[in-house]
């Protein structure tokens, strides 16, 4: 009874098509938005920012990326983690190349360079389809791996071969370095996503999202019906390789501090697309909800079995994590291939019509 | 009778500017396989023409050349005046030919007004910026292409089931959602390849009255595949008939029900008006 | 100019100047080429049975090395351990089958594919859960593999014994498989389940004999595979991450050809090994990591079916 709709109806088409028609689900995205912007930055301590809500809101924005590619437009992508690189080392590069230059933008114009290799390797696409164009994606995925990792200009050079974040600042607060504190960071991170979660769902509510789902689900008829296949695909991967750029580059900047190419390897890959198969193919919320799942369970199982008194060694945890994760992907494909967002939207349909069965 | 339809059919049709679409000599094999041999006839605006003839016939290979989607060896394709030996599927669309398909080709991952709307993105042309802002130009667009496909949603009658996903729908309503998608394009020339397969004398009455309403409301000139010869017979105006890849007749639907050639190989001997 | 001359001229130079050396090269190229065949073949079996691209063969094959040495470890002697083995992975396979595969028989093929991603990860964990993750060393000596070195030329060129018997070993099995799958009438009739399940059963080819004895099979491929490769590196996971580059062997000689699998394996083993010897240095090194798959990339863009698949005729 608390989630009717009744007595909301929509007498525009405008107010047909907009994002959250009905009123109480306007209420908790603010209040979420509230928590998020407000409270979070206030109440919450270092540990769950660096360790959870951080890397949480960067991975959400890759399998958000993903999603778009694989979940809306149907071409599966093992190359999520090269195209992260590319959009890390774009930063790296450009920041230590430009320092004048404001860092935020800089991080934006990062995944420009993601999005032209994305638009490179999704070239293929016109001929190559399934499993075949997976596998021009890991063509990028190890090739980007072995150029970040072994042409010295890509790190300057460096020693260790790894990348170190300098300290930048936006406004006179300091928010990538080692001395940058995790709050600023965190709302660096948030109001990045937030905004590149916004144009994400007009995206996909437009003509591109039906685009690409066209493509998907049958690109002959797509094709007869006025849909070209290859600009809508090659829009699916800049956009998709854009995000991932973005988010790579968020990765090394405001997570990590300091990385070699290996975080982005084909495990990252592996990881993003397990967020996007579990929260939901073809779904925004999905994304975040996958993320929110898979970094999470690590954690889970970390703390679990202290707070049970069972002793559990890090190696134990990482092998019950790949068995989990594993098992949860096939148990979700076999069961709700639609992932969580369809099991919120189950959640959701019950509520409405709560306290009553149906 | 018999004589008026055989001289009809050895005729060379020549082009003229009366046809909306013609089809001159178009030869189309697959390997060994001939799907189509010398086939030429023409179609005039806002006819409603029907291809008729026993399975294998070639009848949608037909029309999968007049879309663009094969490419004949030989022959040629004349529509509103242009000439072309092959075209792309997306240039077909462009100038106005629609289709509707045997097995029915929806999105089956969306809801019938997306379906629908897919139809209306070959007009919608805001770009990614637009698009990524949304309010605007972008949603001053969506709502514009919104509002034509609530018109062909009324039309269709479908409106209970705008939301639903295809998927789901019976079959006879995702024939009628398909039309509806081919309807979006507003296309000159609607192919339809076997409308009425599957459904019952109520929704082929219906779906029927949709042709003729598409017909005489929008102009539309209509090539369909039908084996339902009742419904044939009713709709058409003129009938081609494919036999082995071949044309075997042309003719109104009368000459057709008398032409012996039909009748032994398609048609058979009992025919009841 | 200088560039120019490094890259299409001096290689080849260096090839000649220096026969022996590329000759080494080439049989290096070869017993990896083979081997990659194998693990490519695993996937063919698969295929051809049940349709579904079985991401998890590679997985199969750590699992089938990692149960023969850990019986071994275990007081088993090694050719009694040979059959326990394969009876473990038959079980393996299917359970694998039952479990997973049965259950999303009518799921498009992406879904299917990212499930045996899925499984791959899950054997991963419990792999290493049962096994332990460190690397451990293939009970060579046991099963009676020769460790020597064959020298020709002076010693300039040597070629390792294990390598040959590898390499005849592998031969052999592909070739009795490929007479097996196109001669016998249960391998036509794998086929005709591969083609079409209601058919295949309408002409009363019992489908579970058939699963029966692909499983078998598959399981005797991924121990011989995981041997094999044990016996060149150590047993550890990173070979599941070699079984990744089955894909690009699988592109080039198509899904379903066993001729393809070979012939592929061999052409991505030579390639990227000449290409890393002859080329690598010129930008640093170690592109075998990625040669393959620009290969079978390159590759697709002319032939989207690869070498020997068929090619895909789409209808509406």
């Amino acid at each position: 009874m608390f989630y009717r709709e009744a007595g909301q109806f929509k007498s525009t088409y405008v107010g047909d098509h907009e994002l959250f028609p009905i009123k109480q689900d306007r209420r908790g995205i603010l209040f979420i938005l509230f928590l998020s912007f407000v409270v979070v930055p206030l109440i919450a301590n270092d540990y769950w920012l660096q360790a959870i809500l951080i890397p949480f809101l960067i991975l959400s924005l890759s399998a958000l990326g993903l999603n778009f590619l694989t979940g809306y437009a149907g071409q599966l992508s093992l190359g999520t983690g090269g195209f992260m690189a590319v959009g890390a080392y774009a930063c790296y590069k450009l920041v230590t190349s430009f320092p004048e230059v404001n860092v935020i933008i800089i991080i934006f114009t990062s995944g420009l360079f993601a999005a032209g290799v994305g638009i490179i390797f999704g070239l293929p696409s016109l001929r190559i389809k399934g499993f075949y164009l997976a596998v021009a994606t890991l063509a990028a995925q190890f090739f980007f791996e072995w150029l970040f990792g072994r042409v010295g200009w890509f790190y300057n050079y460096n020693d260790s071969g790894a990348i170190e974040v300098p300290v930048r600042n936006f406004f006179n607060i300091i928010v990538t370095g080692p001395t940058a504190t995790t709050q600023a960071r965190y709302m660096v991170v948030l109001c990045i996503v937030s905004i590149l979660a916004l144009v994400a769902v007009n995206i996909v509510r437009g003509r591109i999202g039906r685009a690409w789902m066209a493509i998907r689900d049958m690109d002959i008829a797509a094709e007869l019906i006025g849909i070209q296949p290859l600009p809508t695909k090659l829009m699916a991967f800049a956009i998709s390789s854009y995000y991932a750029g973005v988010a790579g580059a968020l990765f090394v900047f405001t997570y990590l501090g300091s990385a070699e190419v290996e975080v982005f390897d084909i495990n990252m890959s592996f990881e993003i697309l397990f967020m996007v198969i579990i929260g939901g193919l073809g779904s925004i919320s999905g994304a975040f909800l996958g993320a929110a799942f898979i970094v999470l369970i690590p954690i889970l199982i970390t703390n679990l079995p202290l707070i049970l008194g069972i002793p559990i060694n890090a190696a134990t945890v990482e092998h019950f994590n790949f068995m989990i994760l594993g098992a949860l992907i096939v148990i979700f494909l076999i069961f709700e291939p639609h992932g969580l967002a369809r099991i919120w939207a189950i959640v959701r349909e019950k509520l409405r019509v709560w306290p009553f069965p149906y | 009778m018999n004589e008026a339809s055989n001289s009809e059919e050895n005729q060379q049709i020549p082009p003229t500017g009366d046809f909306l679409l013609e089809v001159d000599q178009i030869s189309l094999s697959f390997g060994g396989v001939k799907a189509l041999q010398d086939v030429s006839f023409g179609v005039e605006k806002q006819q409603i023409m029907a291809i008729i003839g026993p399975n294998g016939a070639g009848k949608t290979s037909m029309l999968n050349v007049i879309n663009g989607f094969y490419h004949p060896q030989q022959g040629q394709i004349h529509f509103k005046g242009l000439h072309r030996k092959q075209m792309r599927p997306h240039e077909a669309a462009v100038q106005g030919i629609a289709r509707t398909f045997q097995n029915v080709a929806l999105f089956k991952g969306m809801s019938t007004l997306n379906n629908i709307m897919a139809g209306r993105n070959l007009k919608m042309k805001r770009n990614l910026f637009w698009q990524a802002l949304y309010y605007g130009p972008a949603r001053d667009e969506e709502m514009e292409h919104r509002l034509r496909a609530e018109e062909i949603i009324d039309f269709l009658e479908i409106q209970a089931i705008r939301k639903t996903s295809v998927g789901r729908l019976p079959y006879g309503l995702q024939k009628r959602v398909e039309l509806g998608r081919a309807l979006a394009m507003e296309p000159e020339l609607l192919l339809l390849d076997e409308p009425m397969a599957g459904m019952n004398l109520e929704e082929k009455q219906d779906m029927s009255r949709f042709i003729l309403d598409i017909n005489e409301q929008y102009g539309t000139t209509i090539v369909l595949i039908e084996h339902d010869m009742g419904v044939v017979m009713d709709l058409s105006e003129r009938l081609i008939v494919l036999d082995y890849g071949r044309k075997i007749a042309e003719g109104t639907p009368d000459e057709i029900r008398g032409n012996q050639k039909v009748i032994d190989a398609y048609l058979g001997v009992t025919q009841t008006n | 100019m200088e560039i120019l001359t490094a890259i299409f001229i001096q290689p080849f130079i260096d090839m000649v100047d220096d026969p022996v050396l590329f000759l080494q090269v080439i049989w290096e190229g070869f017993v990896t080429g083979i081997l990659y065949s194998l693990i490519a073949f695993g996937f063919v079996l698969i295929f051809k049975a049940s349709g579904v691209f079985n991401f998890a063969q590679g997985i199969m094959v750590v699992f089938a090395a990692l149960t023969l040495v850990g019986l071994h470890e275990n007081g088993i002697p090694a050719f009694v351990a040979l059959p326990i083995t394969i009876l473990v992975m038959y079980g393996l396979a299917f359970s694998v089958e039952k479990l997973v595969l049965r259950s999303l028989v009518n799921q498009p093929d992406i879904i299917l594919f990212m499930a045996t991603i899925g499984l791959t990860f899950f054997l991963i964990g419990l792999g290493e859960f049962i096994f332990g993750g460190e690397p451990k060393m293939m009970i060579s000596e046991e099963l009676l593999l020769p460790y020597d070195s064959i020298t020709f030329f002076d010693d300039m060129l040597i070629l390792q014994e294990i390598d040959i018997a590898a390499s005849v070993i592998a031969a052999m099995a592909l070739v009795s498989l490929a007479l097996f799958l196109g001669k016998t009438k249960i391998g036509i009739a794998l086929r005709a389940v591969a083609d079409d399940h209601q058919a295949a059963l309408s002409v009363g080819v019992s489908l579970n004999t058939i699963w029966v004895v692909v499983w078998f099979i598959s399981g005797i491929i991924a121990l011989i595979t995981g041997i094999m490769w044990g016996a060149k590196s150590d047993v550890s996971f990173a070979l599941s991450i070699i079984a990744l580059k089955a894909l690009p062997v699988l592109i080039l000689g198509g899904f379903t050809s066993v001729p393809g699998a070979i012939v592929g394996g061999l052409i991505i083993g030579i390639g990227e090994k000449i290409g890393e010897f002859y080329w690598g240095h010129l930008v640093g090194g170690s592109i075998e990591s990625w040669l393959a798959y620009m290969i079978a990339l390159v590759f697709l863009l002319f032939r989207p079916q690869g070498l020997f698949g068929e090619k895909i005729i789409e209808r509406i």
